[in-house]
């Protein structure tokens, strides 16, 4: 069992929300990725790493709907599913939260906020926004998350980065979300802003969603994650649970680059994905010190 | 294991509360402050601007742009151009005048038939613009020629001439009159139906602007695209909707100046898409969409009726009126340019 798991136990003796099985998406003749198997349990965090081009971008628009997956099998619930379109995925209750967080920066906070469902009262001509109504959801749903906006009316590009993000996340949540997918909601933000956007992953956790958090830093993965799925070249380094890694052996792993790389893939073939593969890349990663980078050897201890 | 602790992070800074500044942040605030000094400078520097006979004529001069500027300022606010409004105003008028002087056709049938045809171009505007993906700007300049040309071959086709007179002498002209063309006095100033007409459609845009999804929708396409379609706004609708919106201002325009007046001239409307636009712009609309305001095209165009009509009054050389609009403007984007920066925030 996780050690960050807050959620009683019985969110991991039930059925997965969302698992993948050796899925894989070729376009064409090229391999996007292939053979990438995890899972997403309600109220834990799958992080999902790679470095650029790595396959992470191919791997969410599969389980967004984007894509259908050229092999392997989604189950939703346990269930086989396809979903033909992002649509519905989001009828599924897969909400994705993209880079652009698909905000309108000069419209006001609440308006971003249910665009696209907005409520209205009266009926024929005289249907009408909700204002009133759509303002205090919109305050109440952001105070629940922690974001203190004490002006909804302002437009959502004078918050920061990190707020963003977390108007877009507390956005979904409100609309239905069970699995929550983020795409690196970290990458264009600050040391301070990404706590920012850490915590409000927590706390959807917390309120018993899975959530899916791709990004390519170990140091805002490890925090908050209960499973790490690491992508490389479109194949898996391995999907490892909190338990079976620790930060430094993640980051190493992360930060094998084209020497580890190849090792990742003999390895991979000669001995499967045991954990000795992990020690033995920790072994190959302590000989190279420059590429492990200091925050990893300072934790590892 | 030693993992810093990086999820607690301390309080955002907290936003101050300037209400002033919320004010000054409105897109008509510019508008206002304009129209006010223009109105203030021609009551002074002339005896009859502000007087009932001379607003009489400013506001008729504002009604017709003031219309049209509203429905533009829409269009802008969803992100488009229509550089064919101008002539669809002409196109209109031509229509039921030729329909009903040359053919004998029932004038309220050619007055329907006219909206029929402008919302038809609106729609092909739209559905060129946004099945192609070439800016609205081209498109319409492509459909404002071909509607221009239009408008005076085949006007000049039928009738021989290049423009329509002697509308009055069509039966029923009198039952449809009333509805755009007619006045009544007040004091010694004659007062149009078409200030009526400019009132309810700016009171009708804010209020879908403001209150309703699809006003909610034209902020968004024009504002960020994208993110309208991922969250699944309907944005092939609204932007059609909205160029058969100006279409449809344009038939109003049309109909307005064509029982005003009982004439129509084949080249009517060529050249005022642009005032609109200015009208536009000046209310504070952005010229790159997701901002703008109704009420601030209205003062747009009532600050072009005050111009126009106070530069009569003061018996200065008319011409100096485009010198006027184009500083205006600038002044205006420069405004917005500012504004936007910012209340608009980084992105």
């Amino acid at each position: 069992m996780s050690a960050t798991n807050k959620t009683t136990g019985t969110a991991r003796s039930t059925t997965p929300i969302v698992e993948v099985r050796e899925i894989g998406k070729s376009y064409g003749p090229v391999n996007a990725l292939s053979g990438v198997s995890t899972t997403v349990n309600t109220g834990e965090v799958t992080c999902v790493l790679g470095d650029n081009g790595a396959g992470k971008s191919t791997f969410i628009k599969i389980l967004a709907g984007v894509h259908t997956p050229s092999e392997g099998e989604l189950l939703l619930d346990g269930e086989p599913v396809r979903f033909s379109s992002p649509r519905a995925a989001l009828d599924a209750g897969i909400a994705t939260v993209y880079q652009d967080l698909a905000v309108v920066p000069l419209m006001p906070v609440w308006r971003n906020f249910f665009l696209g469902s907005e409520l209205t009262r009266g009926v024929g001509p005289l249907r009408r926004l909700d204002v009133k109504e759509m303002k205090r959801i919109t305050y109440t749903e952001l105070d629940n998350m922690g974001i203190d906006l004490r002006d909804v009316d302002q437009p959502i590009g004078t918050l920061s980065g990190g707020e963003r993000q977390c108007v877009a996340i507390a956005r979904a949540v409100y609309f239905g979300a069970r699995v929550l997918i983020l795409d690196e909601p970290t990458a264009a933000l600050g040391v301070k802003q990404s706590g920012v956007v850490l915590k409000y992953i927590a706390r959807s956790r917390d309120r018993g969603l899975g959530v899916v958090f791709i990004t390519h830093n170990p140091h805002h993965a490890y925090p908050v994650g209960d499973r790490f799925l690491l992508l490389n070249r479109g194949s898996s380094l391995g999907n490892f649970e909190k338990k079976e890694i620790t930060l430094g052996q993640l980051t190493s792993l992360m930060a094998g680059g084209a020497e580890l790389d190849s090792l990742a893939h003999e390895l991979e073939r000669e001995m499967g994905r045991e954990s000795s593969l992990v020690q033995q890349f920790e072994a190959e990663a302590e000989r190279l010190p420059g590429v492990v980078g200091e925050a990893g050897s300072r934790v590892r201890e | 294991m030693t993992t810093t602790d990086i999820v607690t992070v301390g309080n955002r800074p907290r936003l101050e509360r300037r209400p002033l500044r919320k004010i000054f942040a409105r897109p008509e605030i510019g508008a206002l402050v304009a129209a006010l000094a223009v109105m203030l400078f021609f009551s002074v520097y002339t005896s009859n601007f502000m007087t009932l006979s001379g607003a009489g004529v400013w506001l008729e001069s504002a009604s017709t742009f003031g219309i049209m500027a509203v429905a533009v300022a829409l269009l802008m606010i969803g992100g488009e151009f229509d550089l064919s409004a101008g002539v669809m105003t002409g196109f209109t008028a031509l229509i039921v005048g030729v329909l009903t002087s040359h053919y004998g056709l029932n004038i309220w049938v050619a007055v329907l038939i006219s909206l029929v045809a402008a919302l038809a171009v609106g729609a092909l505007n739209g559905f060129l613009v946004m099945r192609t993906g070439l800016p609205s700007f081209i498109v319409t300049l492509g459909t404002f020629f071909v509607l221009a040309g239009i408008d005076l071959a085949v006007t000049k086709l039928i009738t021989g001439q290049v423009a329509i007179q002697g509308m009055t002498r069509v039966p029923f002209y009198d039952s449809v009159q009333p509805l755009f063309g007619s006045s009544i006095q007040i004091g010694g100033g004659t007062f149009y139906v078409s200030v009526l007409w400019w009132f309810a459609a700016t009171i009708l845009a804010t209020w879908v602007l403001l209150r309703t999804r699809a006003g909610n929708w034209i902020f968004a396409v024009g504002g960020q695209l994208n993110s309208s379609r991922q969250v699944g706004v309907p944005v092939l609708k609204t932007k059609v909707g909205l160029f058969m919106t100006t279409a449809g201002a344009a038939w109003l325009v049309g109909m307005i100046s064509l029982f005003r007046t009982s004439t129509v001239q084949a080249n009517t409307g060529v050249g005022q898409e642009f005032i609109y636009i200015i009208c536009a712009v000046v209310g504070g609309c952005l010229l790159t969409g997701g901002y703008g305001s109704a009420i601030g095209a209205a003062l747009g165009a009532l600050i072009y009726g005050m111009v126009f009509q106070g530069i009569t009054f003061a018996q200065w050389d008319t011409n100096w009126l485009r010198t006027f609009l184009g500083a205006m403007l600038l002044l205006a984007v420069f405004l917005n340019h500012f504004v936007r920066t910012r209340a608009g925030g980084a992105r």
